[in-house]
């Protein structure tokens, strides 16, 4: 990060605790998930996140018996909460990625205490993405028609259709993430199934390290495909969300028409994954004692990217209203003013309120470095994306070119049920995570120590 | 039953063990015509869906069920019946007494489409909604389905039994005693077998009541000439139109034709436009067609007829128009007076005696009669009074001088005004026989009730507005066992033996007698219509002096104008879920019966739409929420009759309020000083338009004659147009002639299988209808200028669904229609969403009925029947242009111009809807598209629609034109 050639009343925070060795790193991140009991907070959260996951199996099971018209949607506003939710789960999963691949490549070494929860929240949350898609469809048994496969029809997908292009994105992003994550886990199982006490720890951890054994040669093969998959899931991280903006951007509706949408998408997504990311991190670090791993410079690194993606996102609000009224086309214009003042205003406002006003806060260092505030900033910004994602996809479909087919949204109780499920399934995913699997990445915080610096022959 | 003493009680029938009360209670629970309470709680989407459950006697409901006199297998298979082929065969269907000829479509025996009669003076081959609409009718599950005694099954032997018995007693005292309630007859042979009657019972008497009549109209001809004649219009030839609160394009008997002449001189080519002025209170689709329109309370028509004569001489007419109204009434007096014999002056059927009266005297005035108005002798068997009949009949029953009251059709006990006291006068007669479709209200508190054929299931005959004859003829055997009126007062009379075929034939060979009678008949039925039977015009003269009647008090408060709801009529056709489900026009109300008011009123009284009022009048007290309607008049309140019924059956009980709660006998049309009030709750309305207002956006054009819109400039593109080397298919819509009528609607739903879908769903957003009325207002919300646009699916060329489907499932076809595969069609909704017109409807849920069995008989094959998760369409009726094409294979030659059209295209009693092929230069299509007032919807979106519309173009009085 800053190199120290400007003077400072401070030092950037340190990325790791003075005082750790490898074998502290080691103990203290692998005793998480062997040897300490299990937290109360652990079996609360992960309660109350299996009965979310709960309130989701039944709305898909209803949805499955009855149909989508459980959902609130109808003729104008064919999508509504389902393709919000999956373009706000889509974007949390993007900070994942960035940190892992991008900032790897950058050579950014505080990624490395948050990087390991950070792509685990990339690939739960690509899963309650991927759910949203699948279930919005009238007919989800046949969602394999979406893909290409020699079938007796002899019909392709139809490859002009951008939720063609969405299968083709968020299959590659999840195939990707979930191997850079597990790749990333091997040499990690490897340490705990060698430190594991239990039978059934040392044959799970032992199948999944994959006979990893530490030898160069390991350790040379894994370096060269880490740094092939960042390079793969470099360009996803600006590919799949633009790819997901041109849902909207290629069709003609007032609202969604709009070439800014693919920056402004990306910058949206890596802005909400962002805010995710220290959403988990803060209560994490607290509960588990991690201040050491992820320490105040985490955070503060975490916020500025906040701040700068909130303002990027900012200046496409700006811009989106302004071509509304510069394009000079009664459509646009009246649905750049309806978002203003029309039934969903307030939508509207609020998420001006969440994403514009909050990330303010951030540009003073105090709040920055107060985990307190950063958090309740974070769940802000979540909620404000969502709202984003909700005024995108339901203010522009109720109000489009014939005043005679316009209409209004309501969610029902089904809708809100789908929408906290998907929470459920992913906490549920995530509480299983951080008991059985490291959290932290061990063998990359080793990486950081000063022990670790390779001291050149002289 | 199983526990009397002595062991086992044997029985012999089953009418015997019937008197159980177990097994009477099992077969209540099996019929589904006594099923509606139990199901009563449940919500209107789960009655159609339950249909298939309450429908235990779906074994007798067959599809196609034959005679039973025979069954012989097809060794040799009948003539002309091909699977696949449809047969039509012309009949016709009767509306408060008078029919309107139709052509109906027969799949292997099955009606499934019914079609207007091009040579029929009523139709012309256009049809309305409620014949659009009674094959649903013929089919529904919840049509009563036994004959019953209070209650129970009975055989029809029983009754005959009864009703023979009751005949002896009759007889011997002269039919003093028996009554027979009849809704208004036409039909000849009816009237016969009637006159039949009361010869051989000198004593009896026959009523006719019918709620949404002509009593006005009757009396007023009775004013005006001190005679019964009935008026009918020629607007062909009428320059000027003046209607009187008449919605003579919207309702009556001869609407349709009316449209259809009505609609000719609408278009600024041909004959030269026709201009139309309209007073009236409520907002019609007549006053949305005006030139000009001036909304006027109900009860103060009679002084702008009253000024309107005046100022054209009418002598003794008196009366100055309300002084706002001086100018409007001066310029239209002077516009008559300059038409002479070319103009005509319309009466409405609300409108009180002397309005009428004013109105033929005006007519005379002008020099019309003979030509553009032509008066006949009256086309009713028997016309009378029917509100002094009915309240005759109500005091001879209260009297206990009825003896046997015989129903045959009609539902008085729900239809009689508040203040005639049917129902209790009906349960003090002895024996009380009803024939209905249904066990309604009526059929509730009488002793027997019998199943009653449907139109479509009936031997008849009935004279259309001319008196112009047509044979009913019975496309399929009574699904349930039903008789006909002619059939039932048979059983009461000399020969009960007979069926309706026979009674018919009967009658009319007797009445044109002669060798050649068989190919007669047979003519008869084949062309629908029974050739010179069409009444002669009748010289008539006005009276002097009638109008000198005493002024009318001047209107205090409110006034209520009640109307035929133009969905369900008088109330029968209330289970009809299509008719249901249809939008009203305007409004676009459905599934419901708001009181319509003006915006000044309802800002005045505190009020929007959507709110819950009570209204009362003279003590009785009526709930039900309001709507507001630009243009309707101050001071005025519209509401509909027909809802608010309490047995219509699953479909129909209970929607809306009962607005005959209010309407007494002195004020049957309007009522004043009513008083309404707040109750502070919310009652939603599911319309299926919100917004009637065009922001400022180019969707309806409109012209005033003589101004010519500059044609849009040829499109440019980049890439090169595909070629369409067969055909290329198209539609153009005259926005000019369009009258709302919503016909096309029900048309598209009858010949596509569009499912209904409820109220609650309807309140979602979510109706499937294929083809939408839209309607507009511009200008000022008192009396706004009012435009309807019908739209079906453009069929565009740069079809927007087309490239963001990720499955292919709709796709350009060969000849440029933008195809829906639904076998294909995931459900993702992309293509709705990227529809600018928004004309695609998805099936949120399992829509279709696939279980009721008698629905599965209604659809139509041609077309699959689409499953929940898919997306449907307009589709440009393919599966006629299948047809046409296999035809046009068969007998080697093209398709011809105006040989296929589309299901909307047909039932348009305006010829709005124009469809053909583009690549025929001589298409009537083309033709349109070439028309300077041609445009495409959107068109700056570049989607290049195929479906184009003319611009409205209006005629106004420059006098008037501020």
């Amino acid at each position: 990060m800053s190199t120290a050639d400007t003077p400072r009343t401070s030092a950037p925070a340190p990325v790791i605790e003075p005082g750790h060795t490898f074998a502290s790193i080691t103990d203290k991140i692998s005793a998480i998930v062997l040897t300490r009991r299990t937290t109360l907070a652990w079996l609360i959260g992960f309660a109350l996140s299996a009965s979310l996951l709960g309130v989701l199996i039944v709305s898909i099971t209803w949805l499955l018996v009855a149909g989508v018209g459980i959902w609130g949607i109808n003729i104008p506003v064919g999508w509504g909460f389902a393709i919000t939710n999956f373009v706000w789960w889509i974007g949390i999963g993007h900070a994942g990625t960035l940190i892992s691949a991008i900032l790897l490549l950058l050579r950014q070494e505080w990624r490395q205490s948050i990087n390991r929860f950070a792509e685990a929240m990339t690939i739960f949350a690509v899963m309650c993405a991927g759910l949203f898609p699948l279930l919005h469809m009238g007919r989800p048994w046949f969602f394999y028609w979406l893909m290409p496969y020699p079938n007796t029809m002899g019909l392709w997908p139809q490859f002009r259709s951008p939720l063609v292009w969405d299968v083709f994105a968020v299959a590659t992003y999840f195939t990707i993430s979930l191997m850079f994550w597990y790749i990333g886990l091997i040499p990690d199982f490897a340490t705990l199934r060698d430190r594991s006490q239990s039978r059934a720890g040392r044959v799970a951890y032992g199948t999944l390290a994959m006979g990893w054994r530490g030898s160069a040669r390991h350790w040379q093969r894994y370096e060269t495909a880490y740094l092939l998959l960042a390079g793969l899931a470099t360009p996803l991280v600006v590919s799949v969300h633009t790819v997901v903006s041109c849902d909207f951007a290629v069709t003609q509706l007032p609202g969604w028409h709009s070439t800014i949408f693919p920056p402004y998408f990306v910058a949206g997504a890596i802005f909400s994954g962002f805010a995710m990311v220290t959403t988990l991190a803060i209560p994490l670090r607290a509960i588990y004692g991690l201040e050491d791993f992820i320490t105040e410079r985490h955070l503060e690194n975490m916020a500025k990217i906040i701040l700068v993606t909130g303002l990027i996102v900012t200046y496409g609000y700006m811009m989106e209203a302004f071509m509304g009224w510069y394009s000079a086309n009664p459509y646009e214009r009246y649905v750049q003013w309806d978002r203003l003042v029309g039934a969903y205003g307030p939508a509207y406002w609020a998420l001006i309120l969440c994403n514009v006003v909050t990330p303010q806060v951030l540009w003073m260092k105090r709040a920055r470095c107060n985990p307190v505030v950063l958090f309740v900033v974070a769940l802000i910004v979540n909620v404000g994306m969502w709202l984003e994602r909700f005024v995108i996809v339901v203010q522009s479909l109720h109000r489009d070119f014939l005043p005679s087919s316009w209409g209004m949204y309501y969610p029902t109780i089904w809708d809100w049920a789908t929408f906290a499920g998907s929470l459920g399934l992913f906490l549920t995913l995530f509480f299983l995570f951080i008991r059985f699997m490291p959290m932290i990445s061990i063998f990359e915080m080793r990486t950081i120590l000063p022990e670790a610096e390779v001291k050149e022959p002289a | 039953m199983s526990d009397a003493p002595g062991g086992k009680l044997w029985w012999r029938s089953l009418e015997e063990a019937a008197d159980g009360p177990e097994l009477a209670a099992l077969l209540a629970r099996q019929y589904p015509s006594q099923a509606e309470a139990w199901i009563d709680p449940l919500r209107r989407r789960d009655f159609l869906r339950l249909m298939a459950a309450s429908l235990a006697l779906g074994g007798l409901a067959s599809c196609s069920s034959q005679p039973r006199e025979e069954i012989v297998p097809y060794v040799h298979a009948p003539e002309n019946l091909v699977p696949g082929k449809p047969l039509f065969y012309a009949t016709a269907l009767a509306l408060g007494g008078l029919g309107t000829g139709v052509l109906v479509e027969s799949h292997l025996g099955r009606p499934t489409k019914v079609e207007g009669n091009p040579l029929h003076p009523a139709s012309l081959g256009a049809t309305d909604v409620f014949a659009q609409a009674a094959v649903l009718g013929l089919y529904d599950p919840d049509r009563s389905q036994a004959l019953t005694y209070v209650g129970a099954i009975r055989p029809w032997s029983e009754f005959l039994a009864v009703l023979r018995s009751a005949r002896g007693v009759a007889r011997a005292r002269r039919g003093a005693g028996l009554r027979i309630l009849t809704e208004t007859v036409t039909s000849p042979t009816l009237a016969a077998e009637l006159a039949a009657v009361l010869h051989d019972f000198p004593e009896a008497r026959w009523h006719q009541w019918e709620p949404a009549g002509r009593d006005t109209a009757r009396a007023g001809a009775r004013l005006a000439f001190g005679e019964d004649a009935d008026t009918r219009y020629a607007l062909a030839d009428a320059d000027v139109i003046v209607a009187l609160d008449a919605d003579f394009l919207g309702c009556g008997p001869a609407h349709l034709r009316s449209v259809r002449e009505f609609a000719a001189r609408r278009r600024p080519d041909g004959r030269g436009m026709n201009r139309l002025y309209v007073v009236e209170s409520g907002l019609t689709p007549t006053g949305a067609r005006a030139d000009h329109r001036l909304p006027c309370r109900a009860g103060e028509v009679e002084d702008v007829a009253r000024a309107l004569a005046a100022a054209l001489g009418v002598a003794g007419a008196g009366g100055a128009p309300p002084a706002a109204d001086a100018r409007w009434v001066a310029a239209v007096a002077r516009d008559l007076a300059a038409h002479r014999g070319r103009s005509a002056v319309i009466p409405g059927e609300q409108q009180p005696a002397v309005v009428h009266a004013l109105a033929h005297a005006i007519n005379a005035a002008l020099g019309n009669v003979g030509k553009t108005v032509v008066h006949t002798a009256p086309v009713e068997a028997r016309p009378e009074d029917q509100l002094a009949s009915l309240r005759a009949l109500t005091a001879d029953m209260d009297a206990g001088r009825v003896e046997l009251l015989l129903v045959l059709g009609g539902n008085p006990v729900y239809t009689a005004p508040a203040d005639v006291p049917f129902a209790a006068a009906l349960a003090k007669v002895p024996l009380r026989v009803h024939l209905g479709l249904y066990a309604d209200e009526t059929a509730e508190l009488c002793h027997w009730h019998v199943p009653e054929a449907h139109p479509l299931e009936a031997w008849g005959d009935v004279r259309a507005y001319d008196g112009t004859v047509t044979i009913q003829q019975p496309l399929i055997a009574p699904l349930y066992g039903g008789r006909s009126a002619l059939e039932l007062l048979a059983a009461f009379g000399e020969r009960p033996e007979r069926g309706g075929r026979e009674i018919v034939r009967e009658h009319w060979q007797g009445a044109r007698p002669g060798a050649d009678f068989e190919a007669a008949w047979r003519r008869w039925l084949h062309d629908g219509v029974v050739p010179g039977t069409a009444l002669a015009p009748k010289t008539v003269a006005v009276r002097p002096d009638v109008l000198r009647a005493a002024p009318r008090a001047a209107g205090a408060g409110l006034e209520v104008v009640f109307r035929p709801d133009p969905t369900l009529h008088d109330g029968r056709f209330a289970n009809n879920a299509w008719l249901e489900e249809l939008p009203k026009p305007i409004t676009s109300v459905t599934w419901d019966n708001p009181v319509l008011l003006g915006p000044a009123a309802a800002e005045r009284l505190g009020v929007a739409s959507e709110d819950e009022v009570e209204l009362e009048h003279g003590g009785r007290k009526v709930r039900a929420p309001v709507f507001v309607v630009p243009g309707h008049a101050d001071g005025s309140l519209t509401v509909l009759l027909g809802h608010g019924r309490r047995r219509a059956g699953r479909v129909g009980t209970g929607v809306g309020f009962d607005a005959y709660g209010l309407r007494t006998a002195d004020a049957p049309w309007i009522a004043d000083g009513v008083t309404l009030r707040r109750t502070g709750r919310r009652r939603p309305l599911a319309t299926v338009q919100h917004h009637h207002r065009m922001e400022g956006r180019d969707v309806v054009r409109t012209l005033t004659v003589g101004e010519h819109e500059a044609h849009a400039e040829p499109e440019v593109s980049l890439y090169p147009s595909v070629a369409y080397p067969g055909h290329r298919w198209g539609m153009a819509i005259d926005l000019s002639t369009c009258v709302g009528c919503n016909a096309c609607v029900v048309a598209c739903q009858a010949e596509n299988n569009v499912p209904v879908v409820g109220r609650t769903e309807v309140l979602r957003g979510r109706e499937m209808h294929w083809l939408r009325v839209d309607s507009y207002h511009a200008g000022e919300s008192a009396n706004p200028e009012t435009h309807f646009m019908p739209v079906p699916c453009m069929q565009c060329e740069n079809a927007p669904c087309e490239v963001v489907c990720p499955v292919e499932a709709t796709v350009h076809s060969a000849e440029g229609l933008n195809d829906m595969v639904y076998n294909r069609c995931v459900g993702t909704r992309y293509c709705s969403n990227n529809c600018p017109y928004k004309v695609r409807r998805f099936n949120f849920f399992q829509y279709a009925d696939w279980e009721t069995e008698s629905l599965v008989a209604l659809r139509n094959p041609d077309v699959s029947v689409r499953s929940r998760g898919v997306m449907e369409k307009c589709t440009y009726c393919v599966q006629r242009i299948t047809h046409a094409r296999i035809r046009a294979e068969e007998e080697s030659r093209p398709i011809r111009d105006g040989e296929l059209v589309t299901a909307c295209q047909q039932a348009c009693p305006a010829e709005a809807i124009v469809f053909g092929d583009l690549n025929d230069p001589q298409s009537r299509v083309v033709k349109l598209k070439a028309e300077a007032r041609s445009y495409a919807l959107l068109e700056e979106l570049n989607t290049r629609p195929r479906t184009t519309y003319l611009a409205a173009v209006k005629n106004p009085n420059p006098e008037l034109a501020t």
